[in-house]
């Protein structure tokens, strides 16, 4: 594919497309209206070729509005943002060549089929007449739907739109396919049948951009994973280097009654081996909820933990072993949970 | 624009965008889409372009003609009208009601804003839609109208010049739906169809010669505000001459004017709308 780079050449270099990232984004900044702080603050990251990239953070971080950006749909306020080489406001009908999305907000056409949506989606992108049928059915059967082709989108389950809204994405043949939130409001089952497609979409070669606000998601599909917060980038890089980085390596998580938060997290961070304490009291009851990262085995460090809060006067009620996640990365670095 | 195998396009260098053979495949492909799904729900298209212009006839041209009330010319007279006006509303009605929706609620339009093509061709195509259903939807009162009135006397060779005035009055209807379609919320969408499409709709000149209504002037200024004037006295120029009408060049020139307005504010429009 020849498409031309109106701007100058991409930071990794080279003036041909196929050397460039898929995704770049160079010290963007996005500002609705003239007020207030931007939505994207600054942000800037590469996404390599094949590569399953996930920007993760809690909503209102900004994600949706960057992923406007690289789909043309947002203008940005400043900075630079490139998809497969090609520079999205400088060239944004280029740009959409090449790549698919997947909106957060199901958008099918209700005047059409399940087919129709699909190949008029290829008329669209210029997809020659005589292949569009087969092709619509082809990636009807890989989304599991050969059986809803004449089906109307209201007539559809929040995971079959879904699924089809990826088949519809996919049908241009994109280089880099843009997934907003692709799980949200879906139930578990059509949840990891959206993740298998992701998967499948990753091992085809096909490059995925995805934005999350679930650690689990993140942690599961991307290969790296991006943290943003108010716009900003906090962190990148894979979910396990991102988990290891953080201090301690296993988590003992408390649920406490009758404890003083504060009293209880000092006495715990006196304790040897105790590498950090997050509260996580979440103000659903009365508990107080700690999760105590550790170093080391998390049963060796079990019994002082205990006893530390016994000395406190607080109550155990719950205690739960396991290992960092993501979310621990995203406390760890803002002080606060992901929800 | 031409159309053509190769894959998307390569710009040429120096243009500020990639045009040519991919962004005119994509453009009718949107307008492909859009027809397509007219000749899905030809049934109500064909039944809301004619119920309301059938009885409006019917009612003007031949009840109140039997009754006495309106000579027979006056059927004559409202023909050209109601071709005018059907060619504005049909329009209008095409290009503002889906995009107050799709804007609003569905984000239907979203998968088409994101085809190759920019975004300001994906709004001439809304106009060029709306154009066409509106030329479709007077067209179809010409069978009406011999169907429905005693007689129709036309002056055939003025029928060229009468397709150029329909093809403009769709055209600045088209575009007067992009206005609506992208300022209006849908809120207020009733509102308005009630207090701006209801007031043009009388003061088109359909339903009389807009040059004798020298006695009522306030009323004629109104009316040479509104564009389906210059369609219904062009009409009646070209097909009954001999009702007073207004001179060919002033209908042309108020046309061009019409859908050079109302397109580029609704063009503007619907970037705003498209583009955060």
């Amino acid at each position: 594919m020849s498409t031309r780079t109106t701007a100058p050449a991409t930071r990794s270099g080279g003036a041909l497309d196929d050397t460039a990232p898929a995704v770049e984004v160079a010290d963007l900044v996005k500002r609705y209206g003239r007020s207030g702080r931007p939505a994207v603050d600054g942000l800037s990251f590469a996404v390599r070729r094949g590569e399953v990239f996930g920007l993760l953070g809690p909503n209102g971080a900004g994600k949706t509005t960057t992923v406007g950006v690289l789909t043309t749909r947002v203008r940005p306020t400043a900075g630079r943002a490139t998809v497969a080489g090609i520079d999205v406001a400088a060239d944004p009908v280029a740009a959409r060549a090449v790549l698919g999305v997947v909106p957060q907000r199901p958008n099918l056409d209700r005047s059409l089929d399940a087919r129709g949506n699909l190949v008029w989606h290829a008329a669209y992108h210029g997809v020659p007449r005589a292949r569009r049928r087969a092709l619509a059915d082809e990636l009807l059967e890989r989304m599991g739907l050969t059986d809803k082709a004449t089906t109307d989108p209201d007539q559809l389950s929040g995971g079959q739109a879904q699924r089809l809204i990826i088949a519809r994405g996919l049908m241009h043949d994109p280089q880099v396919l843009f997934l907003d939130e692709p799980s949200t409001g879906l139930d578990p089952q059509a949840r990891l049948f959206v993740h298998d497609r992701v998967a499948d979409l990753a091992a085809s070669g096909v490059t995925v951009v995805l934005t999350t606000h679930d650690m689990d998601e993140a942690a599961k599909l991307a290969d790296r994973v991006g943290i943003v917060d108010h716009g900003r980038l906090l962190a990148l890089d894979t979910p396990s280097a991102l988990v290891a980085g953080l201090p301690g390596e296993a988590t003992i998580d408390l649920t406490l009654r009758g404890a003083d938060a504060a009293t209880v997290r000092g006495r715990l961070g006196e304790v040897r081996g105790v590498a950090g304490v997050d509260d996580r009291t979440d103000g659903a009851d009365e508990a107080t909820r700690l999760r105590v990262r550790c170093d080391g085995e998390a049963g060796a460090a079990l019994p002082p933990v205990l006893g530390a809060v016994a000395a406190t006067g607080a109550t155990v009620d719950q205690v739960e072993l396991g290992e960092p996640t993501l979310e621990d990365v995203f406390i760890d670095l803002t002080g606060r949970g992901l929800r | 624009m031409t159309r053509s195998a190769a894959r998307p396009a390569r710009s040429t260098p120096g243009a500020p965008t990639t045009a040519g053979p991919g962004q005119g495949r994509a453009f009718l492909g949107v307008l492909g889409r859009d027809l397509a799904v007219t000749g899905k729900e030809f049934g109500s298209f064909i039944s809301q372009v004619l119920v309301q212009p059938f009885f409006l006839l019917f009612v003007f041209g031949v009840v109140l003609g039997q009754l006495g009330y309106v000579t027979p010319d006056y059927a004559q007279l409202l023909l050209p009208g109601l071709l005018a006006l059907n060619a504005f509303f049909v329009a209008v009605q095409a290009t503002a009601l889906p995009l107050v929706i799709d804007f609003s609620y569905t984000k239907e339009i979203e998968d088409r804003l994101l085809a190759p093509l920019s975004t300001r061709l994906v709004g001439v195509e809304k106009i060029i839609f709306g154009a066409m259903r509106g030329l479709f939807g007077s067209l179809v009162m010409i069978p009406v109208g011999y169907l429905v009135l005693p007689r129709v006397d036309w002056d055939l060779g003025g029928l060229p010049w009468a397709a150029v005035l329909l093809v403009l009055g769709s055209l600045a209807g088209g575009a007067a739906g992009l206005v609506i379609g992208t300022l209006v919320s849908p809120r207020r969408i009733n509102v308005v169809f009630a207090v701006v499409i209801t007031p043009l709709l009388f003061t088109g000149s359909t339903q009389f010669p807009f040059l004798q209504l020298e006695n009522l002037r306030w009323f004629q200024v109104i009316c040479a505000l509104n564009p389906i004037t210059y369609v219904s006295e062009g009409l009646r120029g070209a097909l009954t001459p001999a009702v007073p009408h207004l001179p060919a060049w002033v209908c042309l020139l108020a046309l061009l004017v019409s859908c050079l307005l109302f397109g580029l504010i609704g063009i503007r429009g619907f970037l705003r709308r498209a583009l955060d």
